[in-house]
Parts: structure tokens; C-alpha cells; sequence
């Protein structure tokens, strides 16, 4: 592994998650979308809405990682991808758009009909998004973007035999790992009923979604020759093989209803099905473009990498609570009220606001003095300072005492 | 790297060069339209949590219920005004490549670490909203109050990191550029030891706090015209206008130093500001007016007053629109009524300011007279409108360039000839989301009485 290929490991990890995760808060919202009318349907629909809702805006976050990861450490095959593929690009963000807003909108809906229509909404985005990101990656993997300001066609980039059969593909596969997922959600809660009906989804998606993989290696047969050799020859056929058994086993848990380990499977067979194009396209970026001509120069990669590293401790820990918390099913707005109020009435000897209000009022003199009359930077810094002071000190006095009582 | 590999790059960097440009002004405002309606979302992002939390904080000292159901009814705001943040940065994320892959693909190894690094504050926010705000009944008190503590720390760091590559494109270093390719790049100095940021992230930051605190107060000042006016709704006007008003004077003096930054590092664009056509000795400030010919037309002048405020010295000399070829000119009427619309805003919300506070001084109450809340009322639009305005000053005074005198516009703009369809699907998509996030605002108001 050398330096250059470091922070595109870890952005294809960033890539597998996104898949996962993200991919199936897309499949919740496919299940939206053939959820039908009636009762039963908004059973369906309110299940896939509570289980993503706390989740979905740090699962998408991996697809901003990604982003920004090639576009500081690839920046030359970055900028080739975007201008040849903005039309597929532009479908995935405005897909985005309404869907985040059909999420927003969902909290004001009052009436069945309300919320409805706006499941419509986010539930066709949930498709358009994953197919138009899948067409992308067929873009790069069939070699039909070059290096160049566009590099190639801006319609037969992405309308292609490969993209189709990738973007049908990460439709399919979002679909089953989600509806994996919600069978496992619905039994933590108590809805064995409603699990059921998961289940039958999760099996019929899981058999779509293997259809979809083997007609998609077919196309690649005659429509990406080199991928394809290297997919089921070469160095990617480890990873094919794990992907195949971890879909199977999969489907053989979901069969015996054993939610928890399918669900880890599930994510394995994405993962895997990645790993697998990375290697066979590995080493190239683009088309005429290598990993290593295109990455950024060393000190950009040591940077990327630390940061990446060091964020990588913060964020990791932060993941695991939240999915603790939610898969322990903690999040989940049942509207009771929690249990008493933690009253700490410890009365304080008043401090007294009117010192508050002369201390803010001498940070406010400094603070001009250093900021506004002195020019040297340092001053500068100690002005600023001197502001932020001004407000903090002079919050409690700038609140009216009837109204919030804030000093104790 | 050896010669021939150094060919093959040159190569590849002549292929990526500037498109075609038919679409360039398309592609701008394209660009500007996301900003407009990614930055007063942010706002709340910056200074929404903290003001939660404060409010969350006075229900862990005291008890009492209503700090609590303010807090909780707030928190569902955030999180609808969050969920529309996130999208609108998406697309602004994907516009740095889809608009400008010239410049990405040239400056990406210098600049891209900024958001690499703010994609962690991002997960952050993200990750911390979503306990936040779904942990309500589930987690202890005080365990929930500490899960808010990092979305706002995570709202600094994000915008910090966002800035310093505004600050870098303003100011740029850390890199050689030469024949179209970077070399000898340190993204740490480009980013963060670069001297040109600080003022606009503090004046950022504070512009948050304002827009936040003065929408929501316009927003219960507007109830209370119409008769609202219990304690809950007294108590959600004042906590986010205390911290406005504060912030609002603050910011008078920040901005000053703000123009003195400009001054000493983009001479262009101070002189777009005030329509100064040619350099003076003794330069004039004018209010209003229209800048042709060289000149400002019909404004009312104040002598000497530029030269005064940019360098401290009524004789101070100040450089001209004259000092640089017209090709390298920004547009200095747009650049100059958003200057002025920023400042005159500003002025009008300390001066509202200093009412507010002058009457807690003396009376230690908000102040009782209809027409303060009326003022309130306007405060809120004006202070997004001086936002936007701000950023037209900035971003539009930097043009011709995109990274300043290293690289122009023209040369960063995409080839693809779709802009015109991806601008009006752009419009109307955001069109239709303002009208939703303005209609959820309504529901969860109205829920609220
Ligand atoms: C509520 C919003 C708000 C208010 C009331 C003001 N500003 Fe501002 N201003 C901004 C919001 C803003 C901003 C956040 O939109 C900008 C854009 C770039 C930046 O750093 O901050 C800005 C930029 C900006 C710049 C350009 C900085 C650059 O290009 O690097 C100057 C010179 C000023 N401001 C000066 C002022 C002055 C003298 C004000 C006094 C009244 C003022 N601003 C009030
Ligand atoms: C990093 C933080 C940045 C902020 C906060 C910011 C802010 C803004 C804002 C508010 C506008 C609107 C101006 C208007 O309404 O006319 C704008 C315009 C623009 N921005 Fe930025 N910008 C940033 C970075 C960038 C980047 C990375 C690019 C990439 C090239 C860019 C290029 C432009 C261009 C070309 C315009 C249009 C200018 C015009 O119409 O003349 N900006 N920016
Ligand atoms: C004035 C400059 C900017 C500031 C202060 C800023 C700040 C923020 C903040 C605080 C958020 C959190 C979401 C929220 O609170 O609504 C956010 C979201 C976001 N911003 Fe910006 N931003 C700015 C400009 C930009 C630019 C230029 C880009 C990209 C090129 C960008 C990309 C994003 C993205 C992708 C998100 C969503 C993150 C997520 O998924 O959680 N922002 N921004």
C-alpha cells in the first residue's frame, strides 16, 4: 500500500458505509413507495420513517466524505468525474434536495392524506437518488470518463448497458439490506406482525437484488470487458465469492428469521460487491488516468490522512452511541414524558447582575481599544477575545429578570 | 518524478483546462442561489443550539416545565431548519465540482482539506442532532443536556473550516502555481496559517447569532402584535434577542476591522465598495449614489472618512479601481449597494439594539412600546437580507477571480453545456423547499399556542 492510495482505501471505506447505511434509508423510502393505500400501507410507511429518522442525516454524511476525500486527495480525476457526469450528479443532489425536504415537511404534516403525499415525495427521490449514484459508478467502472473539462459524452457516460445495470443494482440491493433491517427494527418493538410482512419483502428483494447482480455481471461481460476479467479471474474474485455467499447466507437467516446476524451479512455482501470493483479496477482511476498520476502531492496526503485518522477516533465512538441508542430502541419518540424533573434549586448567593453589566461594559472598551484603535495583530486577537467577553458577561444583564430568571 | 511522467501530467492538466464558456454568468448565479439559501440555514446551525441549551439549562436548575417544552418545541425547529441545511450544503458541495472542476481539480490539493475536515464536524452535528433530538423522553436530563453540547461545538468547527477556504480563496497561499498546476503545497498553512480568515469567521459567527436571534424574535414579536404575549412567548423573545443585541453592537466594530482587512489585502475591492475610481489622498466615503465614469453620481459625500476608517489617517492614501486593467475590475455597483446594504442594516439593528438594552439598563424589563416590537418584526428579514448581502460583497468583490489574482472565474467553469437546465430545475426545486420549510415553520408555530 503506498502513500497515494491511502486516503482512496479510505474513502472507498467511506463509500461501503454510505452504501450500507444510506443505501438502506433509500430502501425505506422504495418500501414508501410500493407501500400502496390504505391502512396496512401506512403501517409500512410510518415503520420506514421511524427508523431512519434519527439516523439518516449522520448516514449521509458518508456521502459528503467521499466527496470531499477525492476531491482533495484525486483533485484532476475529481474534477474530470464531476463536469463529465454533472447530468447524473445533478439528478443525485436534487434527489437529495427533496428528499431532506420531504423529511422536514413530514413534521408538520397532520392528517394521513398530508403525510401521504410527502412519503410520495421522499419515496420517489429515494429511488431516483441510489439509481443516478449507481449510474456514476458504472460511468468510471465501464471507463467512459477521461481526464478533461467534460471528459467524454455528458449522455452515454451514464446511459450506458453498465451504468444501468449498477444504478438497478444499488436500487435492488438498498431495497433488501433495508427491508433486512426494518424485520430486525419491527421485532425489537414488539410488531411481530409487521415483521412478518417485512420479511416476505426482504426475501422477495433479496432474490430481485441477486437477479440484478447476475445480469449486471453479464452486462459487464460485453460491456466492461477489463472489469469484468479481473472481477472473475483476477485479483477480485476473492471478494466476488464472499459477496455471493454473504447474500446467500443472508437470505437463508431472513428465511429462518434471524434478523440480527442478517443483518450484518447484508452489510458484508454490499461491502464485499465494493471491494470487489476497487480491485479489479485498481490501478486505474479513470480512463488514461492512474491512481497515482492522479492523486495530490504528499504533504495534501499526509494531511488528508491525519486528519481523517484523528477524526476517525472522534467519530467512531459517536456512531457507536447513536446506533447503541437506537437500535436499543431508545430513540424512538413514543411522546410519554420522561421520568421527573431534576430539581436542583440550590439557591446560589446572587451574583450580582449589575457587576455583570459593568464587567461587559469594560470588555466592550477593551475590546475596541484593542481591536478598533490598535493595528497590530496580536492587539487584534486580544480585541476579539475582549467582544466575545462582552457578550458573554453582558447576557444575564441583557435578560429581563421578570421574564428568565437567570442569575441564582 | 521522472520527466516523462511529468509530460503525462502537464497532459492531463491541458485537458481538464477551462471549458467552454458559454454559460459562465448562468453558472454564477447558479452558485450565488445556493449560497443565498444554504447561509441563513446555517445561521441557526451556528447559534440555535447554544441558545436550546440555555434555555435547557435554566429547566435543569430550576425545574420548571416551561424551559423544557420551549426547548423541546425549539429543538424540533432545529431539526427541521437542519435537515434543510444538510441538503442545500449537499448540492453546494456537488456545485464546487459540477460548476467549477477547474477549479477543484487544480486546487483540490490545496484547499479540499478545509472540507475534509469539516465533513467530521458534519457527523458531528449529525450524529449528536439526532440523539438530541429523539432522546428526549429516553435519556436522563442531564445526559440529553450534554448530548447538545457538541452540535454547538460541531457549528463552530464546521464554519470555521468552511471559512478558512473562503479566507484562502481571498487570500491565497501555501502553493506555487505555475502553467496551470500547483506545486509545493501545504494545505495546513493555506488553511489555517493563513492571516486573512479570522475576521470573517468572527464576523460570521457573530452574523449567526444575529440572524438566529432576530428571526425568532421577529417571529414572537409578530405573536405578540397579535395578542400572544404569555410568559412562555416573553421568555422565547428574549433569549435569543439578548444574545442579537449583544451581538449586534459587537459586530458594528468587528465589521470595521473586517474593512481594514480588506483594505490592506484586496485594495480592488475596498475601492468597489466606496466607488473610489482613482486612487486619492484623502479619500471620501459616499452614502448612496450610482458609480460611473469613474465616479460616484448623486451620493453624499463625507470627506476624508475613508481614508480615516481603512488606514486611521485622514491623509492615508487609498488606492483607486484605477490601480488594476478594467479586465480585473469587479462590478462595483452590485459590490457597492451590498456593501452599503449590509452597513445600513447594520447601523439600524445596533441602533434597535442599543434600545433594548439601554431599557433592561434602567428597567430591568423589555421594553413595553409597540413600536420596538414592530421593529422587531422587520429585524428579522433585514438581518438575513444583510447576511446575504455580505456574502455578495465578499464573493462578488473577489470577482473577476475565483482564487484571488491566481485564478479567474472564467478559467474554473465546467464545459458542460447543461447549466441552463440544471439552473431553472435548481430555482425551482428550491422554490418549492422554501415554501415547504415556510409552511412546517407555520405548523410548528401554530402547534406551539
Ligand atoms: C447579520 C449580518 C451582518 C451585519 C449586520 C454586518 N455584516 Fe459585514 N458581512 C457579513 C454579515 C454582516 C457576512 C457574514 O455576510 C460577511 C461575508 C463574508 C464575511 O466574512 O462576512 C460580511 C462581510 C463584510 C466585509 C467584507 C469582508 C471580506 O471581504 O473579507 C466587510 C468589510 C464588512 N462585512 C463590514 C461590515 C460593517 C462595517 C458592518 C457594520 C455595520 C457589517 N459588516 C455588518
Ligand atoms: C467557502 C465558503 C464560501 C462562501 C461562504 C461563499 C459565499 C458566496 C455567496 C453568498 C455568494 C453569493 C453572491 C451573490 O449572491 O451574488 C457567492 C457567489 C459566488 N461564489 Fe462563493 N462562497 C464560498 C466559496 C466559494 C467557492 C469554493 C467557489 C468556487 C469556485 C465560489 C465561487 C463563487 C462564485 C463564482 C460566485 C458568483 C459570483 C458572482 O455572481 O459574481 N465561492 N459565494
Ligand atoms: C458561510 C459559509 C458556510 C457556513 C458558515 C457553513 C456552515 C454549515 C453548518 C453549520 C452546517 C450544518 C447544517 C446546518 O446547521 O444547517 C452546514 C451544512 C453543510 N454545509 Fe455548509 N457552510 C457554509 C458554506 C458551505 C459551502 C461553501 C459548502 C460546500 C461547498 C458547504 C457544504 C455543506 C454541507 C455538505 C452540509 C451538510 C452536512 C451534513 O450532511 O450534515 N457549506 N454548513
Amino acid at each position: 500500500m503506498h502513500l497515494y492510495e491511502l486516503p482512496l482505501l479510505f474513502a472507498l471505506v467511506g463509500l461501503a458505509l454510505y452504501t450500507v447505511l444510506g443505501g438502506a434509508d433509500f430502501g425505506a423510502g422504495f418500501w414508501q413507495l410500493v407501500a400502496g393505500r390504505g391502512e396496512r400501507a401506512d403501517e409500512i410507511r410510518d415503520e420506514a420513517h421511524h427508523a431512519m429518522a434519527p439516523v439518516w442525516e449522520a448516514n449521509h454524511v458518508w456521502l459528503i466524505f467521499v466527496l470531499t476525500v477525492v476531491w482533495t486527495a484525486y483533485p484532476a480525476g475529481f474534477g474530470s468525474i464531476a463536469s463529465t457526469l454533472s447530468i447524473p450528479l445533478f439528478i443525485a443532489a436534487i434527489g437529495i434536495v427533496m428528499r431532506g425536504g420531504a423529511y422536514a415537511l413530514r413534521a408538520g404534516t397532520r392528517t394521513a392524506g398530508e403525510q401521504r403525499r410527502v412519503d410520495t415525495v421522499f419515496a420517489v427521490s429515494s429511488v431516483l437518488t441510489p439509481f443516478a449514484l449507481g449510474t456514476v459508478i458504472g460511468a468510471i467502472a465501464s471507463e467512459r470518463v477521461h481526464v478533461g473539462n467534460p471528459g467524454g459524452s455528458l449522455v452515454t457516460s451514464w446511459l450506458n448497458p453498465t451504468s444501468i445495470a449498477i444504478g438497478v443494482l444499488a436500487v435492488a440491493s438498498g431495497a433488501y439490506t433495508s427491508a433486512v433491517f426494518l424485520c430486525g427494527d419491527a421485532i425489537r418493538r414488539g410488531e411481530h406482525a409487521l415483521a412478518e410482512r417485512f420479511r416476505n419483502r426482504a426475501l422477495g428483494a433479496g432474490l430481485a437484488a441477486g437477479g440484478a447482480a447476475i445480469a449486471g455481471l453479464i452486462v459487464l461481460h460485453f460491456d466492461a470487458e477489463r472489469i469484468f476479467r479481473r472481477l472473475t479471474q483476477g485479483v477480485g474474485l476473492p471478494a466476488l465469492i464472499v459477496s455471493v455467499l454473504a447474500g446467500l447466507a443472508t437470505l437463508a437467516l431472513v428465511w429462518r428469521r434471524r434478523y440480527e446476524p442478517a443483518r450484518y451479512t447484508a452489510a458484508i455482501a454490499v461491502a464485499a460487491t465494493i471491494a470487489g470493483w476497487a480491485l479489479a479496477q485498481n490501478p486505474v482511476f479513470l480512463h488514461g488516468l492512474t491512481i497515482r498520476e492522479a492523486a495530490a502531492g504528499h504533504d495534501t496526503l499526509v494531511a488528508v490522512v491525519v486528519a481523517i485518522l484523528v477524526g476517525a477516533l472522534l467519530l467512531f465512538p459517536s456512531l457507536a452511541l447513536l446506533f447503541r441508542l437506537t437500535l436499543g430502541g431508545e430513540l424512538r419518540d413514543s411522546g410519554q414524558p420522561s421520568g421527573g424533573a431534576p430539581v436542583r434549586s440550590r439557591r446560589r448567593a446572587l451574583v450580582s447582575i449589575r457587576l455583570d453589566a459593568r464587567l461587559s461594559v469594560a470588555f466592550l472598551v477593551a475590546g475596541i481599544g484593542f481591536l478598533t484603535v490598535a493595528n497590530a495583530q496580536w492587539a487584534h486577537a486580544i480585541g476579539v477575545v475582549c467582544f466575545f467577553g462582552f457578550i458573554l458577561s453582558g447576557y444575564r444583564a441583557a435578560l429581563p429578570a421578570d421574564v428568565v430568571d437567570a442569575g441564582e | 518524478m521522472v520527466p516523462e511522467q511529468m509530460n503525462h501530467l502537464a497532459a492531463i492538466v491541458a485537458a481538464l483546462g477551462p471549458g467552454e464558456q458559454k454559460y459562465l454568468s448562468q453558472a454564477r448565479q447558479m452558485q450565488a442561489l445556493s449560497f443565498a439559501v444554504h447561509i441563513p440555514l446555517v445561521a441557526f446551525g451556528i447559534a440555535f443550539p447554544a441558545m436550546i441549551l440555555f434555555v435547557e439549562s435554566r429547566y435543569l436548575r430550576t425545574g420548571d416545565e416551561l424551559y423544557r417544552t420551549l426547548a423541546r418545541r425549539w429543538s424540533r425547529i432545529l431539526a427541521a431548519l437542519f435537515a434543510a441545511g444538510v441538503v442545500t450544503g449537499t448540492i453546494l458541495s456537488f456545485e464546487l465540482g459540477l460548476l467549477w472542476p477547474n477549479f477543484t481539480g487544480t486546487f483540490g490539493s490545496v484547499f479540499g482539506l478545509g472540507f475534509a475536515i469539516e465533513g467530521f464536524s458534519f457527523f458531528m452535528e449529525a450524529i449528536f442532532i439526532g440523539i438530541y433530538i429523539y432522546g428526549w423522553n429516553r435519556l436522563s436530563p442531564r445526559m440529553h443536556f450534554a448530548s447538545g453540547i457538541p452540535i454547538a461545538i460541531a457549528g463552530f468547527t464546521g464554519s470555521l473550516t468552511v471559512i478558512s477556504v473562503n479566507g484562502w480563496m481571498n487570500h491565497p497561499i501555501g502553493f506555487r502555481y505555475s502553467h496551470g498546476r500547483v506545486t509545493d503545497v501545504h494545505p495546513l498553512t493555506a488553511l489555517f496559517g493563513n492571516s486573512y480568515f479570522w475576521h470573517e469567521l468572527t464576523h460570521m459567527y457573530l452574523a449567526g447569532y444575529m440572524v438566529a436571534g432576530f428571526v425568532l424574535a421577529s417571529a414572537y414579536a409578530s405573536g405578540r402584535l397579535g395578542g400572544r404575549w404569555g410568559r412562555y412567548e416573553r421568555t422565547a423573545l428574549a433569549v435569543p434577542l439578548a444574545v442579537a443585541t449583544l451581538a449586534s453592537v459587537a459586530q458594528i466594530f468587528i465589521g470595521d476591522w473586517n474593512g481594514r482587512e480588506v483594505a490592506t489585502n484586496q485594495p480592488t475591492k475596498l475601492a468597489a465598495f466606496e466607488g473610489l475610481g482613482k486612487t486619492t489622498k484623502g479619500a471620501p466615503v459616499h452614502i448612496l449614489g450610482w458609480y460611473t465614469d469613474g465616479h460616484v453620481e448623486y451620493g453624499i459625500p463625507l470627506p476624508r472618512l475613508l481614508s480615516l476608517l481603512a488606514f486611521h489617517s485622514t491623509d492615508a492614501t487609498v488606492k483607486g479601481l484605477d490601480a488594476v486593467p478594467s479586465a480585473d475590475r469587479p462590478p462595483v455597483n452590485v459590490v457597492r449597494y451590498a456593501f452599503q446594504t449590509m452597513v445600513g442594516i447594520g447601523t439600524g439593528l445596533a441602533l434597535l439594539s442599543v434600545v433594548y438594552l439601554a431599557t433592561l439598563a434602567r428597567r430591568k424589563r423589555l421594553p413595553e412600546s409597540t413600536w420596538f416590537y414592530r421593529a422587531l418584526v422587520v429585524a428579522g428579514p433585514l438581518s438575513v437580507v444583510a447576511l446575504i448581502a455580505g456574502w455578495v460583497t465578499t464573493e462578488v468583490g473577489r470577482q473577476p477571480w475565483v482564487v484571488y489574482e491566481v485564478m479567474r472565474t472564467s478559467e474554473a467553469v465546467t464545459g458542460a453545456d447543461v447549466i441552463p437546465v440544471g439552473y431553472a430545475t435548481l430555482a425551482l426545486v428550491y422554490l418549492a423547499l422554501a415554501a415547504g420549510v415556510a409552511w412546517v415553520l407555520l405548523r410548528l408555530s401554530r402547534r406551539s399556542t
